[in-house]
């Protein structure tokens, strides 16, 4: 997250101090992405050194330090607006990590149980689904923290619809090389592929 | 009237015999509050629809209890058991199932007449469930005069008119666009907070996510983090369900539930 570009656009509306920037940032993001202190304020003195932010000075040597945007920094402002998030390198996913590694480590000469690290993931993704779903029915018309919370909503959905997909693909990858394992879920005997044909023809 | 709206202990049904023979329930233990909302999902063929007809009385199960406002729904005669889905269950599809040729108000009045409820009295029964849902004005309106949304509104006023606590919603909101579904969810779970029991079978996570708490079938066997990994067979079921969507998810497929 880019606290630079963060600062620098609500210096675009107005002129302000670390604190009151920190507040603002947190105000319009509901609180989700915590800015310490510290940190706006050595956010700011980085945009000082860079020439896109100025002091604006003050008659009270006791009033914190005002900053307003230079013209370079209102041109980065604009851009940032102007130019779509870096995406083309994901941040590390602990979670595609830990299934990356369940399905090819073997823990004293066994697979690890995928399906079982799969249900547990779930599990705990819906919990925390179903949290930000009651935030969500009590966030009223507060757009901004309203569209925080469905972005948070939209990717614990993707991670539950990938769970899914992770579940399948091992069992089908079970099913197509079942001299190799390691893919974590048993092979299925041919009684059992029979018998799931079987309930398939029944259910139609 | 019993907090425990709907019960189900040691839960089994198999359908058909021998070879062919198909689990379609295993052991299901589950149960639900007045109050509370359980999401119940699951790839097709999981058992979804299976575990909802049976809590709906609309399946006998081949062995367990299944126990709706504590009456064993099983060991009910033909009569009883239609008497007891009139008086505390109500069904709530997909694709809304109101009777074309009549109003809002009439379509909820339904159930009440059939249980012998004179009209002026089913009629006020009728508005006040439709006030519940934010319907009041809509009373006299016919199903095609409706969008979806209102449509599946007066389902659930209907669903839940007169003395029914226990709501059984089968993807209520596969056919509405996702802020439709949610002001829909939103009624359910409105209606769930002044004291109705929901049981809410769906796909999709984000609409799960409404209920107080989600169960996941796989092969008959309700799953969650704390119990063991479920068979090869039953991932087998849910590899066949990848992407998982509505459209295509014929699910247990068994017959009933009035479509």
């Amino acid at each position: 997250m880019s606290v630079r570009h963060a600062l620098l656009v609500l210096l675009s509306e107005r002129p302000m101090h670390g604190y009151q920037l920190r507040q603002e940032f947190e105000r319009r993001t509901g609180g989700t992405w915590p800015l310490n202190i510290g940190q706006a304020y050595s956010t700011l003195s980085r945009l000082e050194r860079d020439g896109l932010v100025a002091p604006v000075g003050s008659d009270d040597p006791d009033a914190p330090e005002t900053y307003r945007l230079t013209d370079d920094g209102t041109e980065q402002a604009r851009s940032w607006w102007d130019t779509p998030v870096d995406r083309g390198t994901p941040a590390r996913d602990e979670l595609a990590i830990k299934l990356a590694l369940a399905v090819t480590v073997r823990v004293d000469g066994k697979p690890v149980d995928v399906p079982a690290i799969v249900q547990r993931q779930r599990t705990a993704t819906m919990t925390v689904l179903r949290d930000l779903t009651r935030l969500k029915r009590e966030a009223g018309d507060d757009l901004a923290w309203s569209l925080v919370l469905d972005s948070l909503v939209f990717a614990a959905e993707a991670e539950i619809r990938w769970l899914d997909h992770v579940e399948a693909s091992v069992v089908r990858a079970a099913r197509q090389h079942p001299e190799r394992a390691e893919q974590g879920a048993p092979a299925p005997s041919s009684a059992t592929a029979r018998k799931t044909a079987d309930r398939k023809g029944a259910t139609r | 009237m019993s907090a425990v709206a709907l019960k189900l202990t040691g839960v089994t049904r198999v359908h058909g015999k021998g070879a062919g023979e198909v689990h379609a329930l295993r052991g299901v233990d589950l149960e639900v509050r007045r109050g509370e909302m359980v999401a119940v999902m699951g790839p097709s063929g999981s058992g979804k629809s299976t575990l909802l007809h049976l809590a709906g009385g609309l399946d006998t199960a081949t062995s367990g209890r299944v126990e709706v406002a504590g009456r064993d729904v099983g060991s009910a005669g033909a009569r009883e058991r239609a008497a007891l889905r009139r008086k505390h269950i109500g069904y709530v599809f997909q694709d809304f199932n109101l009777v074309p040729a009549l109003t809002a108000r009439e379509n909820v009045m339904v159930p009440l007449e059939l249980d012998g409820m004179p009209a002026r009295r089913a009629r006020e029964h009728a508005r006040v469930a439709l006030a519940e849902v934010g319907m009041e004005d809509m009373g006299a309106r016919f199903p095609d005069d409706m969008s979806g949304g209102q449509a599946q509104r007066v389902a659930i006023a209907r669903a839940l008119v007169g003395t029914r606590g226990l709501l059984l919603a089968d993807e209520p909101t596969g056919a509405l666009d996702s802020v439709t579904g949610e002001a829909v969810l939103r009624v359910l779970r409105a209606r769930v907070e002044a004291g109705a029991a929901g049981v809410l079978v769906t796909h999709d996570a984000r609409h799960a996510a409404w209920a107080d708490r989600t169960v996941f079938l796989r092969d008959g066997l309700l799953v969650d983090g704390t119990t063991a990994a479920p068979s090869a067979e039953s991932l087998l079921a849910g590899a066949a369900a990848t992407g998982g969507h509505a459209a295509d998810d014929p699910d247990d497929g068994v017959a009933g539930a009035g479509r």
